[in-house]
């Protein structure tokens, strides 16, 4: 354009040379706000779990200072509260492992069950709703669970229609109700993950001559797994750290777990309880309480960090 | 001569004119009408309520290319997609009329899907490899459907060999298929289909996602393909149909007076020389010569 108009000589652009551009631009404050803003949001995230951290360990320092780390892993007795005190929480953790695995035998196979019913066999109109049903019970107050676990599950079924040998609480009652709580996470995180997978890749699968349940296992799954595996790893934080329904159903007395119609008291259970007593401030007793916490902290981590090393190990990104 | 020595170093004209002779040889190779393995009798495709295809009647010849070309909306794909039964996995996908491979009709009672793509396999629009090594890509299919296989190692290199893949790739087998650029993945998934050993190949635009060169490298492959396979291809270059084709079956869509729904049919079928030097139809010819579309 502008060779043009030299050759012919001047024309009625000579006379406007052209603006300068404005670069600068207009100060945009709301910009620097809202930056601002997330920016403290995200520190607070971080800084809330080190208060927390801090919060953990500073009281059970002084536990530790009176009773060894190698006592209260290995010890077997947890008598806390006794004249002849022992804080082996070996009894604790069994309480625990029952419950948990208890519940992740129910709640694993029926949320993954659920979430490939709903990613991939489920029609559109299906899936819009039975999702939310299954969020329903997601929402359904612990305290609700545990009431449940308590009068239905063991009172009811196990003692009378089943005729089983168990008192009034029990780790069998407890661990069932709460894989049932933790269907619905598992599900709904599993079916995004699964839902998320492209269809294309469900159409070469197709193409190629799969059945569903092959494209399901083969292409779909290890496509999905960090999300499945995240999924089942915030079930067994769910089960571990849960409260309620095992400070209800579970039983109150600390001592080794051999058999699921047994009664015991989980490490949650221990806290919710020593909690409501009147522990005083600086006392063992009050200490101790944050030596489970941070042994619960320390588990949950652990976990995390295999369900890490596992994902970036067998998936398959896509 | 083929089209492949020229290719290297020849001036372009000179590569038109090859491309242009082994048309033309190729064009008098195949019968008048052709040999069929595939046939569609009066199909109609229905998405739900609105019909996206109708009345269509054509013959895919044995070994030969046929190109499915038009507009876009016509329908070629959709017909594609019915050819092995894809348009099941469609929430509400119906078609009516017969659809038949080797005298069987595959939509008849009774039949089952799974079989039906296991003989009619398909190559898609975009690259679709599996997050899986190379190896395990091509692997799946025999796997899947169970094959009898003596050796999977050696049905890997025969098939990637065929798709002409196996000198690149045979040093990282057990890396990932996503590693591979978009055309050498394309290949790919040609490679993963003829390893279960189908009697067609359906391509859905093969190269629309692919840079020239790796479009010729695919085209080159679909003629040497064609000696084993019957192939049916959507494409949407008309200079691709013409280049590789044997036969040509020309869609567009009509709009339904009433309801403005645009359906599919079938304009014109033959030769792919005839249906470009010479169409029958009108709308064919203005198609061809740029005129719509």
């Amino acid at each position: 354009m502008s060779s043009v108009a030299t050759k012919a000589g001047p024309s009625e652009r000579v006379g406007r040379p052209p603006a300068i551009p404005q670069f600068a631009g207009r100060p945009r404050y709301g910009e620097k706000v809202i930056r601002f803003v997330l920016r403290i949001a995200a520190i607070l995230t971080v800084v809330i779990t080190v208060g927390i951290l801090i919060a953990l360990i500073v009281p059970s320092l002084g536990f530790f200072s009176q009773v060894s780390v190698g006592e209260f892993l290995f010890g077997t007795r947890w008598a806390p509260r006794f004249a002849e005190a022992s804080f082996g929480v070996i009894p604790l953790i069994t309480a625990t492992l029952w419950t948990t695995t208890i519940a992740l035998l129910v709640a694993i196979p029926l949320g993954l069950g659920a979430a490939i019913l709903l990613a991939e066999y489920a029609s559109s109109k299906a899936r819009k709703t039975l999702k939310p049903i299954l969020e329903i019970l997601a929402g359904v107050p612990t305290v609700v669970y545990g009431l449940f676990a308590l009068q239905f599950v063991q009172a009811t079924v196990l003692r009378d229609w089943l005729q089983l040998d168990t008192g009034a609480f029990s780790v069998l009652a407890a661990g069932l109700v709460m894989g049932v709580m933790i269907v619905p996470t598992i599900a709904s995180i599993s079916e995004d993950a699964m839902s998320a997978v492209p269809s294309a890749l469900r159409q070469g699968s197709a193409a190629l001559g799969a059945n569903r349940m092959q494209t399901t296992m083969r292409v779909v799954f290890p496509a999905a797994l960090s999300g499945i595996v995240a999924a089942i790893v915030l079930g067994i934080s769910r089960a571990i750290g849960e409260t309620m329904i095992v400070a209800i159903a579970a039983g109150s007395q600390a001592r080794i777990v051999t058999g699921p119609l047994e009664q015991g008291q989980t490490m949650t259970g221990f806290i919710a309880n020593a909690a409501l007593g009147d522990s005083r401030v600086g006392s063992i007793e009050y200490d101790t309480l944050f030596a489970v916490g941070l042994l619960l902290f320390g588990i949950t981590l652990i976990i995390n960090a295999i369900s890490i090393r596992f994902v970036r190990r067998f998936r398959e990104a896509y | 001569m083929t089209t492949q020595d020229l290719r290297d170093d020849e001036p372009e004209a000179l590569h038109e004119l090859a491309i242009e002779l082994e048309r033309k040889a190729r064009a008098r190779s195949i019968p008048d009408v052709p040999v069929g393995v595939m046939s569609c009798k009066d199909v109609d495709v229905y998405y739900g309520k609105f019909r996206a295809v109708t009345g269509v009647n054509l013959e895919f010849g044995r070994n030969e290319i046929t190109a499915l070309i038009g507009p876009s909306g016509c329908g070629k794909s959709t017909l594609l997609r019915s050819l092995n039964r894809m348009n099941d996995l469609v929430d509400g996908a119906r078609v009516d009329g017969d659809v038949l491979f080797m005298g069987e009709d595959i939509y008849r009672k009774g039949v089952d899907p799974i079989e039906v793509r296991r003989r009619i396999g398909m190559v898609f629009q975009k690259p679709n490899p599996f997050p899986k090594s190379i190896y395990d890509n091509i692997a799946y299919g025999p796997r899947v459907t169970g094959m009898k296989v003596d050796s999977m190692d050696d049905l890997v290199e025969e098939a990637l060999t065929k798709a002409v893949l196996w000198d690149e790739v045979k040093d990282k087998l057990k890396q990932s298929a996503f590693g591979l650029s978009g055309g050498q993945q394309q290949r790919l998934c040609i490679a993963r289909t003829i390893a279960v050993k189908p009697d067609v190949i359906l391509m859905d635009e093969p190269c629309s996602a692919l840079d020239p060169i790796a479009t010729m490298r695919i085209e080159d492959l679909m003629q040497e393909l064609r000696q084993d396979y019957t192939i049916v291809i959507v494409t949407h270059n008309m200079q691709q149909a013409a280049r590789v084709a044997d036969r040509t079956a020309f869609f567009t869509a009509l709009a339904d007076k009433g309801t403005g729904d645009r359906t599919g049919v079938l304009v014109e079928f033959g030769r792919t020389t005839q249906i470009f030097e010479d169409p029958r139809d009108q709308r064919t010819e203005d198609y061809i010569s740029g005129r719509f579309g």
